[in-house]
């Protein structure tokens, strides 16, 4: 009985549970109902994720409505995993939570937090699981606003700034995808994704279809922070509270690669996308832009956080160039890093987390000698930019593997040139850290400093070495993203 | 009994190694190389490791004639290692030894591209530490380089790979060659870690760096594996017989006129290498077995040198020609270990390298290769003189410096003594060392004409000093050395070669100069672009954002109308 419901589940449960918080508080009992709420809904996704791998694609109509009036839910092995990917995160980020947001934000907006993430939580996941281009929308609003809300949370003052600015950039992503799917609507009179896809051809020729594609792209490359459209980004991540920065680095963007995919493959289809539309040039030159402006960036910058956000620009490029490559290895080496990206970045923000709730800085100058002080945080640094830079045995090198191995498949041997030269860059940035941390004398704030408790240590080190394990054990990964991604290309018309 | 992939021995060691202290850590350190070798033995009787990853099969345990040759030799230089640096109580330096040559074993008997390019970029990782563990700035400098160029090398495999299996569909590590898809970018690789004329700064940069002890592993393990690899990939390849040749020829030069005694030892290394990648770019049989035999016999002798020069450096606290001389006085049984090492190296008979470089002679001139082989009988005859003679004449004798020191630790000696052992053992009787080889020996090193050749030249070149000497030819104006009587150079030869080597770095110095202009430029402009306050760093203003958004917007939607 539950499992048939298990779909409209796992977006109702933090949806309840959100509005729930406000009534329950209490700081601690909200982050503990939070906590088991996030839990439920990681066991939700990989029940899904199986159900999917072992039966196909499932359709739910929500509350008994049938398309194109009522809402579809379509979980396919693609959504599957970046429900899985962004449960997950959710899930591990929330111990680490505790103490670092009753660190960071003020006593009594804490339940405000765990309400705000819930909501946030629900609207990521809704993007994903939705069959409906409008509903998606719903569900991108949702995870957006709260999203605002949980940076402005964060304790320097520029975070409102930088929160105002994401609003301004966000809202602006957002219309311009309500502009496109307006458009497609106009052109085929459907929101349904599986009936827009079988009537887009059709009209392809329709001026306004164009258009859709190119309102769609920009919108939602705003939301995933693809170079140019990532400005947004390096502030938002640097000044919010330690746990928004590591949960929206993990997914947010990610969830917005999916949305990516899913409009180009199923909706419009490959065909369009890439054949009438010369989506691999433009996608190719933003992507590589980015890869290569990222990197450059991220080594000179003065703050740890700034510079990780940074290097999430590049690393998003390296997502866009598998979409822009647009075969199966090429977009299962995207989903793929989906994955990896989040597992490194989620864990990387959480050992600056960790730090930030030891010293209250993350400015590269103050990490010097922090290796001494905290070893366990720092080591974890050290293992999660290995995996940043890709050296074997992380899941760095997996997804540069499989990445590089799509661009010289399709004979783009320049784009696998820019994939190996942007992780030389990668070595520059971490290792700027690893030497201030390991080789410079601490002062003496630094020299007092105790290691970060269990509590923040356990989830850090829990994705660290997730790295590690992906890395060598690519069955589960790697195979799910190569479904996903043949699923994906198949489903176009 | 079951046996592993041989690096796992060592990977474990490095654990255990790493975990423990004082005794047992010695313990581990010594157990590692010789339980590596029992297994090593087991697995050669058949078996081999095979591990499942993506949709790839990869061997993890190749073991053939070939590979079991460098194995054994690997795990050999190992423990003479791991005994020489028995007095160290340095967690870093001992453990990266110990992962550094299991990942050097790892790649000898990787049998696919993707194992091997792992083990590949693990000896790097590995290796650097024991230039890093010598702690001073120069050290940590030399390290960063030395890091960068074995990465480089690192890349170009893996860019060679990958044009090979995209292309092949076979990630089988196996004949190469030159024609093969990334073929170019795999000998550039693995020229880099052999050191090939004009891409081997690094050695020469990084060996005289590194610890005492961590030079012993450095240069045994790196360019041999280099050298096994091209044996496998490479064999018969027209172009290395060149570069082989080239590389026993230049170093000479350098040697000849280098103090720093390690870097003499370094550049006598390629030297060395480069009588091996002659022997590969013939590739007959015969000639692979003598690469084989050399590398293994010059692992040893080389490491012995090294040794007693580590021992030097470990006692006296540098490493100068100039600033050395009279030990034999303080540490006589070093000297005795030098001078065997010294002999094995210049070829003398009953030493070891008599029976192996008399073998790629013979290939050499048996394909008719005449320019070649004279070649590399002159490059003999300067091993003679900067390895057989100077090494242990500025160490040892010369002018007596004064400095009176303790003979060399005991665990040393006992380290250089075996070595020692091994290589007189192999020059007196080499049928072992033969049955090892790759393919079948019907080659008989002890022939009066082998013997009457090689022995002529050693005593010519030693007559040739005599008349130097004799009739003062000798550069008096070398600064800061006191060259004896008995030590002559020909006169010419330095004189040339420093004169070339100033108008080369003259030319150098302007070329670094103008390039360093022209990349200070470039950084500047990089950073002026991606800076803090560069404009594609700073934070903007909201309406710039949004400007750049719309601006982006109308590019894309242009384009999608084409």
């Amino acid at each position: 009985m539950i499992e048939a419901h298990l779909p409209a589940l796992q977006v109702v449960l933090p949806l309840i549970a959100a509005p729930l918080c406000v009534l329950l508080r209490h700081a601690g009992l909200v982050w503990l109902f939070a906590t088991l709420v996030t839990w439920a809904s990681l066991a939700v996704a990989i029940a899904l994720l199986q159900q999917v791998l072992a039966g196909g694609v499932i359709v739910y109509e929500l509350g008994g409505w049938e398309p194109p009036w009522g809402i579809e839910l379509r979980i396919d092995e693609a959504n599957a995993f970046v429900l899985v990917i962004v449960a997950s995160i959710a899930a591990v980020v929330m111990p680490f939570a505790k103490r670092s947001v009753a660190d960071e934000v003020e006593a009594d907006k804490i339940y405000l937090f765990y309400s705000m993430y819930l909501l946030c939580l629900t609207g990521l996941l809704g993007i994903a699981i939705t069959g409906d281009a409008f509903n998606l929308f719903v569900f991108l609003e949702i995870s957006s606003l709260s999203s605002y809300v949980l940076i402005a949370l964060g304790k320097d003052r520029r975070a409102l700034h930088a929160a105002y600015q994401y609003l301004i950039l966000g809202t602006i992503g957002a219309t311009f995808y309500l502009i496109g799917v307006g458009f497609l609507y106009i052109a085929t009179g459907t929101l349904n994704m599986v009936d827009l896809a079988e009537r887009i051809p059709q009209v392809q020729d329709l001026q306004s279809v164009h258009a859709a594609i190119a309102f769609i792209l920009i919108g939602i490359g705003l939301k995933a922070a693809v170079f140019p459209l990532h400005l947004w980004l390096p502030n938002a991540y640097c000044y919010a509270p330690s746990v928004v920065t590591a949960f929206l680095a993990a997914t947010a963007t990610k969830v917005s690669i999916y949305v990516l995919l899913r409009v180009f493959f199923t909706v419009f289809g490959a065909d369009f996308t890439f054949g009438v539309v010369p989506m691999t040039a433009i996608l190719m030159l933003l992507g590589g832009a980015g890869m290569l402006v990222g990197s450059l960036v991220a080594i000179f910058q003065t703050n740890a956080k700034r510079l990780l956000a940074y290097s999430s620009i590049a690393q998003i490029g390296y997502m866009v160039l598998g979409l822009a490559i647009g075969s199966v290895t090429g977009v299962s080496a995207a989903i793929v890093h989906l994955f990896n990206h989040a597992m490194m970045k989620g864990g990387l923000f959480l050992v600056l987390g960790c730090i930030v709730f030891r010293s209250g800085s993350t400015l590269v100058r103050d990490l010097a000698g922090v290796g001494k002080s905290m070893p366990l945080t720092s080591a974890a640094f050290v293992v999660g930019g290995l995996s940043l830079i890709g050296v074997p045995l992380t899941t760095g090198f997996i997804s540069k593997w499989v990445l590089i191995e799509a661009a010289l498949e399709e004979g783009y041997w320049y784009a696998a040139v820019l994939v190996v030269f942007s992780s030389l860059l990668a070595i520059a940035y971490v290792w700027r850290v690893v030497e201030v941390a390991y080789f410079q004398e601490p002062s003496r704030e630094v020299a007092a400093l105790r290691e970060a408790p269990m509590i923040l240590l356990a989830p850090t080190w829990l994705l660290i070495l997730a790295n590690i394990y992906f890395g060598v054990d690519t069955s589960v990964t790697l195979g799910v993203a190569e479904q996903a991604a043949r699923t994906l290309i198949g489903a176009g018309p | 009994m079951t046996s592993v992939a041989p690096f796992l021995i060592f990977y474990i060691g490095g654990l255990l190694a790493a975990a423990t202290g004082g005794r047992l850590r010695q313990a581990v350190l010594l157990a590692t190389p010789v339980v590596g070798a029992v297994n090593l033995y087991y697995l050669s009787q058949g078996s081999s490791g095979v591990l499942e990853l993506f949709d790839y099969t990869l061997v993890l345990a190749r073991v053939d004639k070939l590979s079991l040759v460098f194995g054994y030799v690997f795990h050999l230089a190992a423990f003479l290692g791991a005994i020489y640096a028995l007095h160290v109580s340095d967690r870093v330096q001992q453990v990266a030894s110990t992962l550094y040559a299991g990942s050097s074993i790892g790649a000898v008997f990787a049998g696919d591209f993707i194992t091997l390019f792992v083990f590949w970029e693990l000896t790097a990782v590995t290796s650097v530490f024991l230039i890093l563990a010598r702690r001073s700035e120069r050290s940590q400098a030399t390290a960063i380089r030395y890091f960068a160029i074995q990465i480089l090398s690192g890349m170009l495999l893996l860019a060679g790979i990958l044009t090979w299996v995209s292309h092949t569909g076979s990630i089988a590590f196996d004949y190469v060659g030159l024609d093969a898809p990334g073929g170019w970018l795999i000998l550039l690789a693995f020229g880099i870690k052999c050191a090939f004329p004009l891409l081997h700064n690094w050695l020469t940069d990084a060996y005289p760096e590194a610890t005492p002890t961590g030079t012993i592993f450095l240069s045994a393990l790196t360019t041999k594996l280099a050298v096994y690899t091209l044996a496998r990939g490479f064999p018969g390849t027209d172009i290395l017989i060149y570069i082989g040749a080239t590389m026993t020829m230049f170093p000479i030069f350098y040697a000849v006129i280098e103090n720093d005694l390690r870097r003499v030892l370094s550049y006598s290394l390629i030297n060395q290498v480069g009588f091996m990648v002659t022997g590969i770019g013939i590739g007959t049989e015969l000639a692979l077995n003598g690469t084989a035999a050399h590398a293994f016999v010059h692992i040893v002798y080389k490491a012995l040198l090294f040794m007693s020069m580590g021992a030097v450096l470990d006692r006296v606290g540098k490493i100068d020609g100039s600033e050395l001389g009279g030990l034999y006085k303080s540490m006589p049984i070093t000297t005795v270990f030098c001078i065997v090492g010294a002999a094995s190296i210049s070829a003398f008979p009953l030493f070891s390298g008599f029976i192996a470089k008399s073998m790629i002679l013979s290939a050499v001139i048996k394909e008719g290769h005449l320019a070649v082989w004279l070649f590399l009988l002159f490059a003999s005859a300067g091993v003679f003189h900067h390895s057989g003679i100077k090494i242990p004449y500025f160490a040892f004798f010369a002018h007596d410096s004064g400095i009176r020191v303790k003979e060399a630790r005991p665990n040393m000696l006992v380290a250089m003594f075996l070595a020692s052992c091994v290589c007189i053992g192999i020059g007196v009787y080499p049928e072992p060392l033969y049955r090892l080889l790759p393919y079948e020996v019907s080659y008989e090193p002890y022939t009066v004409s082998h013997v009457l050749a090689q022995l002529q030249l050693l005593f010519f070149s030693a007559l040739a000093f005599v008349v130097l000497q004799l009739t003062k030819l000798y550069p008096p104006e070398l600064p800061g050395v006191n060259f004896d009587s008995e030590w002559l150079y020909r006169r010419l030869l330095p004189r040339t070669a420093r004169f070339l080597l100033e108008q080369a770095s003259h030319l150098g110095v302007k070329l670094e100069r103008r390039a360093r202009i022209g990349l200070g430029r470039w950084v500047e402009r990089v950073f002026h672009l991606h800076g803090p306050q560069g404009i594609l760093a700073r934070s903007w203003q909201t309406g710039s954002t949004v400007f750049a958004v719309i601006s982006v917007f109308v590019v894309v939607l242009v384009l999608s109308y084409f």
